[in-house]
């Protein structure tokens, strides 16, 4: 029923790359295995930026994960055939990219082995809790989804009726997780950046501009490494989601901005000085900001442009930069901004460490091994029928 | 046929290795040796029945953690009546059983079972301990 | 009896339901009893206290010395605080800031030239409706009935939610063992382990055997005020009527009970 069968026959550049894969994720290994012993004094994070690059991952993967509900709703709800072959491959980055979240989630924990205390003792009124609650219950829809479908597929059947009700379920459960992601943050009455209702609805927008692009790019891969095509009409609509979420994102950015500067009120205005311009001489994150800014402007021009967003490769690169320059804002910037300045004034630089690095390279490596062998089977099972 | 000794010497070296620890067991004479603990001098009684202690040890640290951290109950009334103040290092080391070297350790380290990570926070107060008194285990010889 | 595949998983998938059903059933009606999320907290009688009790505490910064560090000293020998060298590892449960940084915003420069630049005391405020343990996911720190904000250190997962809720900065994370970097260990109080969060605790221990806590007992010109805020009566009530009382970011909601006598 797994199809795992179809993830063990390839060529030598699959194997290579597993293998090339598999390394990275032993270096992490050992290095997390340092950083249990050594305590997570090894990684750039201070008393006074307490969550750094681990979690602003996370933060950028639970959006990656939600946005497979821009290619699930219009073909389930809206009958967009096009996006017939999306879907699945939509499924998978979905599942991927949920257990990524929660293995960044895993190695910034204090105390890992107590993990598993937030369900011993449910905290109803701490949105971590909900947060490992609903990125659990995706989890599983998806895996469910996605197993049914392919399984379906392999078979040449027609799927049961009861999983378009889970299909249904996972649409608002996807825009909900990254809702409840965007309300650890926007509660904390401490924190000026984050303190603000635009939060969810940018995260949203990020999410949907950034994993269709990611989606664009692995059709692409997919279409040149293999013989699954999903079409160029799929990949033409791709484009246009991304190009209307791409332009929502920077709206609300500019939006963002606006408030903060025109108010002249300092605490909202000090997290963005120092994330564009820079506090007390301290200013890690003003390239960062203003590469994304540059990267995000020749996007949105490419994407909203019909003649350049119609051309392949300019596409490509729209979307490449669209993927790097929200990955730079939220990935980096948002989270580690977000405690400076501390709540008593001081401005603290945050540099990841390389262990941290290696680290967070793991789990990357682990996202694309599971991702590898999830589109391998269903290349497998196209090509197959 | 000829596979014959080579099958057997080989099982012969399978559970020779597999036996390993009964032989060194065995050759460091240890098996037989109780642990031997250091009971609190001029105490006769417990905090709980020694059969309860022994068995259930943990569950009472664990009932009196969570009681004085989360739920504030300071003190605890033995089943003889008698009054304690709920403190691991002060109360069971300091008070009763001296040092964690030399009661606890002795028999986790016979039986190969760690200590829980209690330590890794709170201090085994070995200088401060009351005066000891080898014993053996009730109902044994000693 | 034969029981198809079909049939034998519904009736796992409905058993996990309804034990799934029941548990978070439990877990709200716990989390209603008690909106704090804590259990129902009785104080030890041999403590004498009553319900209604809420420590509080007023800081002189006319008394406080300059230069003086009597209360750190007595806070961190007598909790085995680490003197981490590092500043991005330190831990600190009381300590000195600039007035700048504890009340921003406020101008120094038209009124007493002596407050700018001065150092003031900063602790846990044990707020009223503490940001820090609304987000605890473990309710490893939760709110006591006599408005201790405690930490269970068995219970926290090192998730640093809690640092990232309190507006004040008043947590400290163990990014490394601390063991290594106490200075003077009192063997009657345990150290923390790495991976866990701590902070000031209002020497909640001192308390149950009515001692005042080691700050306040070691300040020799008696800055620091310690009582029962809901007492009229209480030493620290009447410091508050005899000055102007300031609470630190009121207008955030959370109700600190530490007031600063300007």
């Amino acid at each position: 029923m797994y199809m795992l069968d179809k993830a063990l026959i390839g060529s030598r550049k699959y194997w290579s790359w597993l293998a090339f894969l598999l390394l990275l994720v032993a270096v992490g290994f050992v290095c997390y295995c340092w950083q249990l012993v050594y305590g997570l004094g090894i990684t750039g994070m201070s008393r006074d930026i307490s969550w750094g690059i681990y979690i602003g991952q996370f933060t950028f993967f639970v959006g990656i994960a939600a946005s497979a509900v821009m290619v699930v709703l219009p073909y389930y709800f809206h009958d967009v055939k096009e996006f017939g072959k999306v879907t699945i491959l939509g499924e998978f980055l979905a599942i991927a990219a949920v257990i990524m979240c929660m293995l960044f989630i895993f190695v910034d924990m204090g105390q890992p082995a107590r993990v598993l205390n937030v369900l011993f003792y449910p905290t109803l009124h701490s949105m971590m809790f909900w947060d490992m609650v609903s990125l659990g219950g995706y989890l599983l829809l998806n895996a469910v989804i996605s197993a049914v479908m392919l399984d379906c597929e392999c078979k040449q059947v027609k799927p049961a009726s009861w999983v378009y009700i889970v299909v249904i379920v996972s649409v608002p459960w996807a825009i909900s997780i990254h809702t409840v992601t965007a309300f650890l943050y926007n509660g904390l009455p401490g924190r000026s950046l984050w303190l603000t209702a635009i939060l969810a609805p940018r995260f949203l927008a990020s999410a949907f501009a950034s994993g269709p692009a990611l989606l664009i790019l692995l059709c692409l891969l997919l279409r040149r490494l293999t013989s699954f095509d999903a079409g160029n009409e799929a990949i033409r609509k791709l484009g246009i989601i991304v190009a209307y979420a791409m332009s929502l994102n920077v709206f609300f950015l500019l939006l963002e901005l606006f408030t903060a500067l025109y108010s002249h009120v300092p605490e909202h205005s000090a997290a963005f000085r120092y994330l564009f311009f820079g506090l007390e001489g301290k200013h890690p994150l003003v390239l960062v900001m203003w590469l994304s800014v540059i990267m995000a402007v020749i996007a949105l021009v490419a994407l909203l442009v019909p003649v350049l967003r119609n051309d392949r490769r300019i596409l490509v690169l729209a979307a490449a930069l669209v993927f790097g320059s929200l990955w730079l804002d939220k990935g980096m910037g948002l989270i580690v901004a977000g405690f400076v300045p501390s709540p008593l004034g001081h401005v603290t630089a945050y540099t990841p460490t390389a262990p941290e690095l290696a680290i967070v390279v793991g789990v990357w490596a682990i996202g694309a091994l599971i991702l590898t062998v999830f589109y391998k089977i269903v290349t497998s099972v196209r090509e197959a029928n | 046929m000829r596979d014959r000794l080579l099958i057997f010497a080989g099982l012969f070296v399978f559970v020779a290795i597999f036996a390993f620890p009964i032989w060194k067991g065995i050759a460091a004479r240890t098996s037989t040796q109780e642990p031997e603990l250091q009971l609190p001098a001029g105490q006769n009684k417990c905090v709980a029945p020694i059969s309860y202690m022994r068995s259930a040890h943990m569950q009472l640290l664990i009932d009196w953690r969570d009681g004085k951290v989360r739920e504030h109950r300071l003190h605890y009334t033995a089943y003889n009546g008698a009054q304690y103040k709920v403190d691991l290092t002060n109360t069971c080391l300091g008070q009763c059983h001296g040092s964690k070297q030399q009661f606890c350790d002795r028999c986790h380290n016979y039986v190969a079972i760690s200590t829980p990570s209690c330590w890794d926070c709170h201090q085994d107060v070995s200088g401060k301990a009351a005066t000891m008194v080898t014993a053996a285990l009730p109902g044994r010889k000693p | 009896m034969k029981i198809t595949r079909k049939n034998f998983l519904r009736m796992l998938g409905g058993t996990a339901l309804v034990a799934g059903a029941g548990k978070f059933v439990k877990a709200i009606s716990d989390a209603a009893q008690s909106p704090s999320g804590i259990p129902n907290v009785k104080n030890d009688a041999a403590t004498g206290g009553t319900a209604a009790k809420r420590w509080g505490m007023s800081i002189d910064i006319d008394k406080c010395k300059k230069g003086c560090s009597d209360c750190l000293r007595a806070c961190r020998s007598a909790h085995n605080v680490p003197k981490i060298p590092d500043a991005a590892h330190e831990v600190k449960w009381i300590w000195e800031e600039p007035y700048e940084n504890v009340f921003p915003y406020q101008r120094t420069d038209y009124g007493r030239q002596d407050l700018a630049g001065s150092q003031l005391l900063v602790l846990c405020n044990h707020c009223a409706d503490p940001p820090c343990t609304r987000v605890c996911p473990t309710q490893a720190t939760w709110k006591r009935d006599d408005g201790i904000v405690m930490m269970d250190y068995h219970r926290c997962i090192g998730c640093r939610y809690c640092v990232a809720g309190c507006p004040y900065g008043s947590r400290s994370f163990n990014w490394v063992d601390p063991r290594p970097y106490i200075e003077t260990l009192n063997p009657q109080f345990p150290t923390r382990t790495k991976g866990v969060v701590e902070k000031c605790n209002f020497c909640e221990e001192r308390l149950a055997d009515g001692l005042l806590p080691a700050c306040v007992e070691a300040c020799s010109e008696k800055a620091l005020i310690f009582g029962d805020l809901n007492d009229e009566n209480s030493a620290v009530r009447q410091a508050l009527k005899s000055r102007y009382p300031v609470q630190r970011l009121p207008e955030l909601g959370t109700g600190p009970s530490v007031f600063y006598l300007v």
